[in-house]
């Protein structure tokens, strides 16, 4: 169990990282989809076979393919592959890793001084994953469907359509 | 290591069932479509042609497997075997009989749909990657396609599982003994047989790669065995499909006098036929009549099935 465990979360921390760095869009969406299924597989080794299938047919399978389609349908050529490579400069992503590695760090020390959890041997039924999610996580349930919210008010921006007098103040 | 090796013995029957069924098919459709059109069929390589398809082996595996130089060659090469991997995994969660089946897990409907949805990649990257506008505008076609019947696909499924309460292969065919669920599910049955026609990418439903407007879709640049990949995951996912309506619809293994494996055999083989028989008949919709008929026929009827399962349920109080 713990064997296969590491595995899979080696697994979808290397192709995490693969998805940060690839500058080929679609080779990067490729390991997504990789570290997508190595996290339902973790899921179904913590006793939730449910939400391992769930995430394989949600987000391996429709959501991806999804974007994938969309990437296909934009025909990024090389010059794309070039854009991105000049944008991955070091200077872009220093900060960034400095400030996330420190925090891999507290994570890391955290989970050192835990108490040993336990992997559940037995199936976690769906009802009981509910009632902590609306019990005590309801704040983070909330704040996740903000964050949402942020995301949906986001791309309606992006995708609004310019109205004649914003397009002449531009031009002008 | 008595149950070790009863699993291997499965694992490794249920593979080559599949993997002799699945090409068996290529030959046995060729020979019923051309008795339905009033033609010969290929009736000279050995009795009756059936040896027809070790010609078209020996003949695939010796040609040149091309990749084309403008291709994205890592993709160009992954994408046929996620269709024969991802169509073949779905077979392990089937129960061909009682005690004959891989793993009868209890989320093996939910298995089944996650590793239909997988196969859509094949389609996609195959098609990407070969960097021609036919094979993109196939691949489009067909992520189009089978995104929207695999919501029909999933939804006309609903209504077994609630019938029987349980993901679970086994579950499902046991609780047919009494009726089959084609009869209180006819409507889902009709749903899923045109959904599983259209994630099969099936003559009437073959936009993806249709000859006369696509050249061949999305494996245009395809050859040799990673041509042959595509093909079979094909023939694969048909005999998978009618796997899938014989345990779900048609009672699995239940019948009377024959043992359970030789009905679960004789029930596939028939809806095999029936697809075949379907291919004879009918011609290709347009792209737009399809995605018409899928999201404004379909959907609704699939929701309507499950509408009614859920208040008969109710109203028996189950």
């Amino acid at each position: 169990m713990l064997i296969l465990f590491l595995i899979a979360a080696l697994v979808a921390v290397v192709a995490t990282a693969l998805v940060i760095t690839r500058v080929n869009a679609v080779h990067a969406l490729l390991y997504f989809i990789v570290s997508l299924l190595a996290m339902a597989l973790i899921f179904f080794l913590l006793g939730a076979p449910f939400v391992a299938a769930l995430e394989v047919i949600v987000y391996a399978g429709a959501i991806m393919v999804l974007f994938v389609f969309v990437v296909m349908m934009l025909n990024l050529g090389p010059h794309a592959v070039e854009q991105e490579r000049r944008w991955l400069s070091p200077t872009a992503w220093a900060g960034p890793a400095l400030l996330a590695l420190i925090l891999l760090i507290e994570v890391g020390y955290v989970l050192w001084n835990a108490q040993g959890v336990n992997m559940p041997n037995a199936a976690i039924p769906p009802v009981q994953v509910s009632l902590t999610l609306f019990g005590p996580y309801l704040l983070a349930v909330e704040l996740a469907s903000m964050l949402l919210l942020a995301g949906l008010v986001g791309a309606y921006h992006l995708g609004r359509r310019r109205l004649h007098w914003e397009a002449e103040e531009e031009d002008a | 290591m008595n149950e070790l090796l009863r699993i291997l013995l499965t694992v490794v029957g249920v593979l080559l069932g599949v993997m002799t069924l699945a090409p068996g098919l290529i030959w046995g459709e060729r020979r019923l479509l051309a008795l339905w059109q009033d033609r010969c069929g290929p009736n000279r390589v050995g009795p009756f042609g059936s040896l027809q398809l070790v010609a078209d082996m020996i003949k695939i595996l010796t040609k040149e497997d091309w990749i084309p130089p403008f291709a994205d060659k890592p993709v160009f090469i992954i994408a046929p075997s996620i269709i024969v991997t991802a169509t073949l995994s779905s077979f392990a969660v089937v129960v061909f009989a009682p005690g004959i089946a891989v793993a009868d897990l209890n989320i093996g409907v939910l298995f089944f749909l996650a590793m239909s949805a997988m196969a859509v990649y094949s389609v996609a990257l195959g098609g990407w990657a070969s960097n021609n506008k036919y094979a993109l505008l196939g691949s489009i076609r067909a992520v189009g396609q089978m995104l929207s019947y695999e919501v029909f696909m999933a939804l006309s499924l609903m209504g077994v599982v609630a019938l029987s309460g349980s993901f679970s292969f086994g579950d499902i065919v046991e609780a047919q003994r009494d009726l089959w669920f084609c009869v209180p599910q006819c409507l889902g049955l009709a749903v899923f047989f045109i959904a599983a026609l259209a994630e099969t990418r099936r003559v009437p439903l073959d936009l993806p790669e249709a000859e006369s407007e696509l050249v061949a879709g999305y494996h245009t640049e395809y050859s040799g065995m990673k041509f042959a990949m595509f093909f079979l995951g094909e023939y694969i996912g048909v005999t998978l499909n009618a796997v899938i309506i014989v345990a779900l619809f048609f009672g699995g293994w239940h019948g009377p006098w024959l043992p359970p494996v030789v009905w679960f055999l004789l029930k596939t083989l028939a809806v095999i036929g029936l697809f075949v028989l379907i291919r004879a008949s009918l011609p290709r919709p347009r792209y737009d009549q399809l995605m018409e008929f899928g999201w404004k026929a379909l959907l609704p009827l699939a929701l309507l099935n499950l509408l009614a399962t859920g208040a008969i349920i109710l109203a028996r109080g189950g």
